[in-house]
């Protein structure tokens, strides 16, 4: 089970870092990422395997979602099956 | 691996271009709530609601959180109440709409459908006593919504019941005319209803369901919209290709939804509602798809070749992205709840007349329209008739829900809130249809119905 992690915001020092640690907390382990820096604006897209989350996906979605207005950042985190449904036949 | 385009797709359709599930919809038989005795009856239903679905809106809540798209609506469907009061010696059928109402409150739904009579060849025991109490039923309730659906292409239409329902209508809105009529609003007049419809206000459950089942309503007028935006130069056959793409994915979330939301509630999988359901809200509107494809302005010469492609295109998609269709299935034009129908309609592009045109080729009818509060019950009675015929020589569901703005007259505004919306007092025709009206009885059914 894998999580799709997207952040969006102004970009500033650390930003994968903060995030990734966050993730650590609930025991996800990030398999993939993908970052660009389109005007200014950080955009980072990060796969995140979900087996032995610590406690349940929406917690996880929430803390991901309110630790990122903390930071000034948009942070959405969805399960991989909305993609998969909605892409692949 | 999922590729980032498609992320970043997904991503804005639900954020920028208001992609949402319309509703889950738990469909729940009351027939084993049935007692002589009503208050042992009433009891009944509250507790088999309660107990099927004290869940439905957390695990909604929980799906929300994980995919990440919002699911606006929770709601229920019942057996039509008419068909419990049947038994009960003493025929209160208000009783019921309270019980309903209690139940709703405590599980935390949006609205419960089914305070409803199936009339289409005749009244049996109850069906009267439950259309006459309509009007109290909705004004003395916040929740519930009443349908009686009047006809079908094999029965028919019950004139007697039309010219009731004509009756029913008005003094409904007057019951609620301190609070824009909404009563109204929550009142829908079927020929062909579906028992599998997860939509409001015109939900039940089918005596032909299973005890319990889930449905699901999807959405997505905007997501069309945007598509066809970027669809300059393409010819109809690429536009209808283009919305059939669209509609595969917006339906297979909803697919994927009602898989999730059956095997977390315990409860069989009904069926996907494969609909473009508009709401008041900017870039959400059915009227701005057939713009971008073309037309000025909904109601232009047009809008109903358009309309038609849409519709059809909508089902062929999504079709094929959900394993059991069924439901209303198609675009939605309630005008109310459709900023572009909305201004179509204070113009004066739109009209009744060419709404009903419409509704020959779309997948409901003539949906949330105020018309003048002094339009006479015999007249609404006649536009229940005119859009039953529709349905029933075309062997497709239509329906009437039109809002009398008492004490208000053409070009003045209803507003409801919410997702019902706003919109003006658009113009009836007054010609007396009286004397066709109080004639009675039964339009037969159609050649049509005889396929055997």
């Amino acid at each position: 089970m894998k999580a799709v992690i997207t952040v969006v915001g102004k970009d500033t020092v650390g930003i994968l870092a903060k995030v990734s640690a966050k993730c650590a907390e609930f025991n996800v382990n990030i398999a993939e990422v993908t970052q660009s820096i389109l005007q200014g604006m950080f955009c980072m897209i990060m796969i995140g395997e979900v087996d032995s989350l610590k406690g349940s996906f929406g917690d996880f979605a929430d803390a991901l979602s309110s630790y990122g207005k903390e930071m000034n950042l948009k942070i959405s985190v969805m399960h991989e099956d909305i993609f998969n449904s909605m892409h692949k036949i | 691996m999922i590729d980032t385009k498609d992320i970043l797709e997904t991503i804005r359709m639900i954020e920028e271009e208001n992609l949402d599930i319309r509703t889950v919809t738990m469909g729940i038989s009351l027939l084993d709530c049935i007692n002589p005795d009503i208050d042992i009856a009433c009891e009944n239903v509250y507790n088999k609601i309660v107990n099927s679905a004290k869940n439905l809106v957390p695990v909604c809540t929980e799906i929300e959180r994980e995919l990440g798209i919002p699911i606006i609506n929770k709601r229920i469907s019942v057996t039509p109440i008419a068909m419990i009061l049947a038994a009960c010696t003493k025929k209160e059928p208000v009783k019921f709409a309270l019980a309903l109402e209690k139940a709703a409150r405590t599980v935390g739904v949006n609205f419960i459908g089914g305070y409803s009579a199936l009339v289409g060849k005749g009244f049996s025991a109850g069906d009267v006593e439950l259309i006459e109490s309509i009007p109290e039923a909705l004004s003395v309730t916040e929740h519930i919504c009443s349908s009686v659906n009047i006809g079908s292409t094999k029965a028919g239409i019950n004139m007697d019941a039309v010219a009731l329902m004509g009756k029913v209508v008005k003094k409904t809105a007057e019951l609620t005319a301190d609070r824009n009529c909404i009563g109204a609003a929550k009142l829908v007049v079927f020929c062909n209803a579906p028992e599998d419809n997860p939509f409001m206000a015109g939900a039940f459950h089918g005596v032909g369901e299973a005890d319990r089942v889930i449905n699901v309503g999807v959405s997505g007028p905007g997501v069309v919209r945007a598509a066809l935006s970027k669809s300059e130069g393409l010819d109809l056959t690429g536009v209808a290709d283009l919305i059939k793409r669209t509609a595969f994915k917006i339906t297979r979330v909803g697919q994927l939804v009602a898989h999730l939301a059956s095997e977390r509630l315990g409860v069989k999988a009904g069926i996907v509602d494969l609909s473009l359901a508009p709401t008041p809200a900017v870039g959400d509107s059915v009227a701005h798809i057939l713009e971008e494809i073309g037309l000025e302005m909904c109601g232009a010469a047009g809008t109903t070749a358009a309309l038609a492609m849409l519709n059809d295109a909508v089902k062929k998609g999504g079709v094929m992205a959900s394993s059991k269709v069924g439901g209303l299935s198609g675009a939605f034009i309630p005008v109310t709840e459709d900023a572009g129908m909305i201004d179509a309609a204070r113009i004066g592009a739109l009209t009744i007349e060419k709404l009903e045109a419409m509704t020959a080729v779309c997948s409901v009818g003539l949906d949330m329209i105020n018309i003048p509060g002094d339009t006479p019950p015999e007249v609404i009675s006649a536009i229940i008739a005119d859009e039953a015929a529709i349905g029933m020589i075309n062997s497709k569901t239509t329906a009437v829900r039109v809002i009398p703005a008492i004490g208000k007259g053409v070009g003045e505004e209803l507003s409801f809130g919410g997702l019902l919306g706003n919109g003006p007092v658009m113009k009836v025709n007054t010609y007396s249809p009286a004397k066709f009206i109080n004639r009675g009885g039964q339009i037969p059914a159609p050649i049509q119905s005889l396929k055997n």
